[in-house]
């Protein structure tokens, strides 16, 4: 069945009778990205404003691969058991040459962890869950139909011209967040460009919906018999779903390619049969671009409004919700007198650190799955060629390699050698089992000292966590060590670590955090 | 470990030759081809990033 699109209700704000005080943040777009930031922030005890131009969810399954660690976020904001049970799990992508299996890749091979190592699910669904969390929390004011048409900026607050069915009024926040997605017109407002690559190369991506028994896993193919030349992807969604997507050429019409007349007879090449509905059709150009600076005063970007890559790789939304994940204790903090101004600087570095990341791993990807003619198709040729016949090449070939979340650069942090490199300062936390619960859940929201056989000192401002030590954790956050005092931030990511509880300086980590003095 | 470029092959000629005989009888992109595997073949062999860094410069000088 298709998606049923109900229409969100407009409710004539009080702008357009009364000006309003001045809000603690408004959110412009109410996408997965600024919704995850409403409830982040409403975690944190901060009220927000949040306005779209829009009154329905993602049109379209947009965005569907979700990765273990936006999972773990989706969780602190209470939607991702929802999406788990609704969503199709997997963990193995298999990648073929022509007829052959040349590469595949498990991305979870452990156990130990509460969320698996990606989900598929339409962005719709995961839209419709947050909407409803959003609509449900009090700290929230979801605003359909309001328009953002002007953005300006005084010395301590942004403001937000909106013009709506009734009327245009004019909302004033401490901040203002931009989650308006990858053409974001507060982006124009501000007059701010991306800088980056886009890569002469579109894709037709199709949702179809057929009863088929494929696995849940990602198949990546390069040059199929089914489409020759060219390359295919093929991902399973809830609901008897399927994407496809099709690799076209720089000189394919857009319009004309996304007509059922082209579509059909493509889709009918790669599943061998015309018995399946066409659910959603659209054609797009890769592009691996981002602002210089995320944050601009009163305005921050989040999200695609602050950068965009290629999609194979799923790091576009995943990436957006690591934007709100490092962004929500800070700004929370910061507006309620508990951190200094540079947390802002601390949220924008990370997050340019992360994006340039997903940015190099995409146009790698990219690179490899669209030579340009000449000597990168030659030696992109040859490395499929040699993984028919040489291990090592099978690593080579990549047609996307999937999100996790980046490993900070925390210069000076605390580390003592010979503890696991996974948890590490910067790194997520990883998850473990705790016997009645899970590690990532019992961390979020606060500054916690996790002690591992050792007692957690007092220490003003953070929360103590003294689990038994069981094997997973002794893997994951001991090794050979005896003891170890972790100090990891609200975002889970790991801060601070101490072999030797005694000497660990807590409240001086803690107080950089947050930028006190 | 740095990059050789001293004599290191065992029978320097006989390398050579085998080299030419690899690409005997084959058209342009067909040795194209077989070079471009051979880099790749032996860089995994190397493994080593900055021997082969430096092998890349080496080239380009």
């Amino acid at each position: 069945m298709p998606y049923d699109y109900r229409p969100y209700a407009y409710v004539p704000p009080p702008g357009l009778t009364v000006p309003e005080p001045r809000h603690k943040v408004v959110i412009v777009g109410a996408g997965p990205i600024g919704l995850a930031m409403a409830l982040e922030l409403a975690n944190h005890g901060i009220p927000s404003v949040v306005v779209d131009d829009n009154n329905v969810v993602s049109v379209g399954s947009r965005a569907i691969c979700w990765s273990k660690r936006s999972l773990e976020i989706l969780d602190r904001l209470g939607v991702a058991q929802r999406a788990v049970e609704k969503g199709v799990t997997w963990k193995v992508g298999r990648t073929f040459h022509r007829e052959a299996e040349v590469f595949n890749f498990d991305l979870l091979p452990e156990d130990g962890h509460q969320m698996p190592a990606f989900m598929n699910l339409q962005q719709y669904y995961v839209e419709e869950y947050l909407i409803e969390r959003a609509s449900a929390e009090p700290l929230i004011d979801l605003r359909f139909r309001n328009k953002v048409v002007a953005v300006s900026q005084g010395g301590d607050h942004a403001v937000a011209e909106i013009e709506t069915p009734d009327g245009p009024y004019r909302l004033e926040a401490e901040y203002l967040t931009a989650c308006d997605g990858a053409r974001s017109p507060i982006r124009g407002m501000m007059g701010l460009d991306f800088d980056g690559e886009l890569f002469e190369e579109r894709f037709l991506i199709a949702d179809i919906e057929m009863q088929g028994d494929f696995p849940s896993e990602r198949w990546f193919w390069f040059e199929p018999t089914f489409h020759p030349g060219q390359s295919a992807l093929l991902h399973k969604q809830p609901d008897n779903i399927y994407r496809i997507d099709l690799q076209l050429g720089w000189d394919a019409d857009p319009e004309v390619e996304k007509t059922p007349e082209r579509v059909i007879p493509r889709i009918e090449k790669v599943v061998g049969h015309g018995d399946f509905r066409l659910d959603w059709v659209s054609v797009y150009t890769f592009q691996c671009r981002r602002l210089r600076r995320f944050v601009h005063d009163r305005v921050i970007f989040v999200g695609d409004s602050a950068h965009v890559v290629s999609p194979f790789g799923a790091r576009g939304g995943n990436g957006g919700l690591q934007d709100v994940d490092a962004l929500g204790w800070r700004l929370a903090a910061l507006l309620q007198g508990r951190a200094g101004t540079q947390v802002l600087d601390d949220f924008n570095a990370e997050r340019v650190h992360g994006t340039d990341e997903n940015i190099l791993n995409s146009t790698r990807a990219t690179r490899f799955m669209t030579p340009d003619d000449g000597v990168e198709r030659l030696f992109r040729d040859q490395v499929l060629a040699l993984a028919a016949k040489a291990p090592f090449a099978r690593g080579m070939v990549n047609s996307g390699r999937l999100s996790k979340p980046c490993v900070y650069p925390l210069d000076g942090a605390p580390d003592d050698t010979g503890l696991p490199e996974v948890s590490r300062p910067g790194a997520v936390a990883p998850d473990a089992s705790l016997g009645n619960g899970w590690l990532l859940p019992s961390l979020a929201g606060k500054v916690t000292l996790l002690a591992l056989g050792c007692e957690a000192p007092t220490v003003p401002g953070s929360t103590p966590l003294v689990p038994d030590v069981t094997e997973t954790l002794r893997a994951r956050y001991l090794g050979s060590a005896e003891r170890a005092l972790y100090l990891i931030r609200p975002d889970q990511v790991v801060a601070a670590r101490w072999t030797d509880p005694g000497a660990a300086d807590v409240a001086g980590e803690i107080a950089k955090l947050w930028r006190q003095a | 470990m740095t990059l050789v470029t001293t004599p290191n092959l065992t029978d320097a000629d006989g390398f050579y030759a085998a080299l030419l005989a690899a690409h005997k009888g084959r058209t342009e992109a067909e040795s194209h081809a077989l070079n471009a595997q051979l880099v790749l073949i032996l860089a995994n062999h190397i493994g080593d990033a900055a021997v082969l860094r430096e092998a890349l410069e080496l080239a380009q000088a």
